[in-house]
């Protein structure tokens, strides 16, 4: 399970986000969306510490952390509670695509490494690239580089995966490959955050979505609700602004 | 015109003798250099401003007194104050004086190769559960050693000449080897052309096999 509680950062001036609240039990996938600038990239970024929270407790997989009082080690605790995907892949740019999946399993783990690539094998397979095994990520489509990190946040079993706008740096016609591989894992009973503005993604995909504007929650719910029967005003403006956009 | 090419001829196998120290001296130097130089270059961009404050005053320093007068003050300079340097020899004083020197250069270097690696590296490797050390000899020190070779090399290259300076210290190294046969035979234009062509032949061998390692580290890289 994961629990956040009256999570805070500001950066400067600026309230990013101001005492965030919210649950996600194991096997869900929660969506999180909103207008650009709202909050919701800092606050997965909190969860693993890439930002510092500068309040709040946050609990993973029984790892609790309280972002005023914490040491290194709980840091790397909830670190290794979780893997990311993020917006631009940030694959291992030494490394083979192979090598990118094992890496984690061999430092962190301590696997041998035969063990290593028989299992990163399985999971390139699992994300259909099993063939690229010894490709560097410079000779990798968007897509694929994306679903190399998808197979390297699935290695550790964490406890859930976090994902940052997984698709909002591919081209169009590359969405779809990862779209459908995160709902392929998503069906495993992964337990997944994922920040998006694949509306029609986050409806077919998610057990539960968040809607935040200027650092808060506006509303939460399930898809049907908060996509298609929004209560708040600012919630059925920014859906309707999105719809106008797509039409467009 | 007074020119006796043969003389050169003659003189070459006499002065590659010396290459052996020549190579030593810069060899030393440079992995003392790349030592000090990568801590200097991590306690430069260290968020402690004590340590980053430190590695500037070294930096600011070394880059700006001469690469003679550094050897004087080492070899002549410190047995005067301390009395056990005087059992230092001049081999050992030229490898610390070149290797301070040329750290303090090759901390820019490394801070450069450091920064330009992207931000992303480091955070994929703290998501997937690396410690900070371990994100740096495993991703980002590769990628910044690929970024920082054509910079070390010129570096390494400074240091095969300058160890011609050692000869001030009383190294005979093939600078000295040459500037000795020259007083003998008075062919002065023959023996420093013999050297000149020696230190040639020795960067062009090491440019060779930078190349080399160039274009294995780029493996990677190659679309």
């Amino acid at each position: 399970m994961i629990k956040v509680t009256n999570l805070r950062k500001r950066f400067g001036d600026l309230v990013v986000l101001d005492g965030i609240d919210f649950e996600v039990k194991d096997g869900e996938v929660l969506s999180i969306i909103g207008p650009s600038g709202s909050g919701k990239s800092t606050l997965v970024r909190c969860l693993n510490f890439l930002e510092r929270p500068d309040a709040g407790v946050i609990e993973i997989g029984g790892v609790r952390v309280d972002a005023e009082k914490c040491t290194n080690r709980e840091i790397r605790e909830l670190r290794l509670q979780t893997a990311m995907v993020f917006q631009n892949y940030n694959l291992f740019k030494n490394k083979t695509a192979l090598q990118n999946v094992t890496e984690s399993l061999i430092v962190v783990k301590k696997m041998p490494k035969k063990q290593a690539e028989e299992l990163g094998m399985e999971l390139l397979r699992q994300v259909g690239l099993e063939d690229k095994r010894d490709n560097y990520p410079a000779t990798l489509s968007g897509g694929q580089q994306q679903r190399v990190s998808i197979a390297r946040a699935l290695a550790l079993r964490p406890h859930a995966i976090l994902l940052d706008e997984p698709t909002s740096s591919l081209d169009p016609e590359l969405v779809s490959e990862v779209l459908q591989t995160i709902k392929k894992i998503a069906e495993l009973d992964t337990t997944m955050i994922i920040v998006t503005h694949e509306m029609d993604f986050a409806r077919d995909v998610s057990d539960h979505v968040i809607f935040m504007a200027d650092g808060n929650i506006v509303e939460q719910g399930p898809p049907a609700e908060v996509l298609d029967n929004p209560r708040m005003d600012r919630t059925k403006q920014f859906l309707r602004t999105f719809h106008a956009n797509r039409k467009r | 015109m007074n020119f006796d090419p043969s003389y050169i001829l003659e003189l070459l196998p006499r002065i590659i003798g010396y290459i052996p120290i020549t190579l030593f001296m810069a060899v030393l130097a440079m992995i003392l250099a790349i030592a000090v130089g990568l801590v200097l270059a991590l306690a430069r961009n260290s968020k402690n401003r004590l340590l980053s404050a430190g590695a500037a005053v070294y930096i600011s320093f070394f880059r700006a007194i001469p690469m003679l007068v550094q050897l004087f003050l080492i070899y002549y300079g410190l047995p005067q104050l301390f009395p056990i340097f005087t059992k230092m020899d001049a081999v050992t004083a030229a490898v610390i004086g070149f290797g301070f020197k040329q750290a303090a250069f090759l901390a820019e270097i490394f801070r450069a190769a450091f920064n330009s690696v992207d931000k992303g590296q480091m955070e994929a490797s703290l998501t997937v559960g690396m410690t900070k050390v371990q994100a740096y000899r495993r991703i980002i020190l590769p990628q910044a050693a690929r970024n920082a070779l054509p910079g070390t090399g010129n570096i390494f290259i400074s240091l095969i000449k300058e160890t011609s300076l050692a000869f001030t210290l009383g190294v005979v190294e093939i600078f000295a080897e040459a500037k000795m046969q020259a007083a003998e035979s008075f062919r002065f234009f023959e023996a420093y052309l013999a050297v000149a062509l020696i230190y040639w032949l020795l960067i062009i061998v090491y440019s060779y096999l930078q190349q080399k390692l160039e274009n294995y580290l780029d493996r990677p890289y190659r679309t």
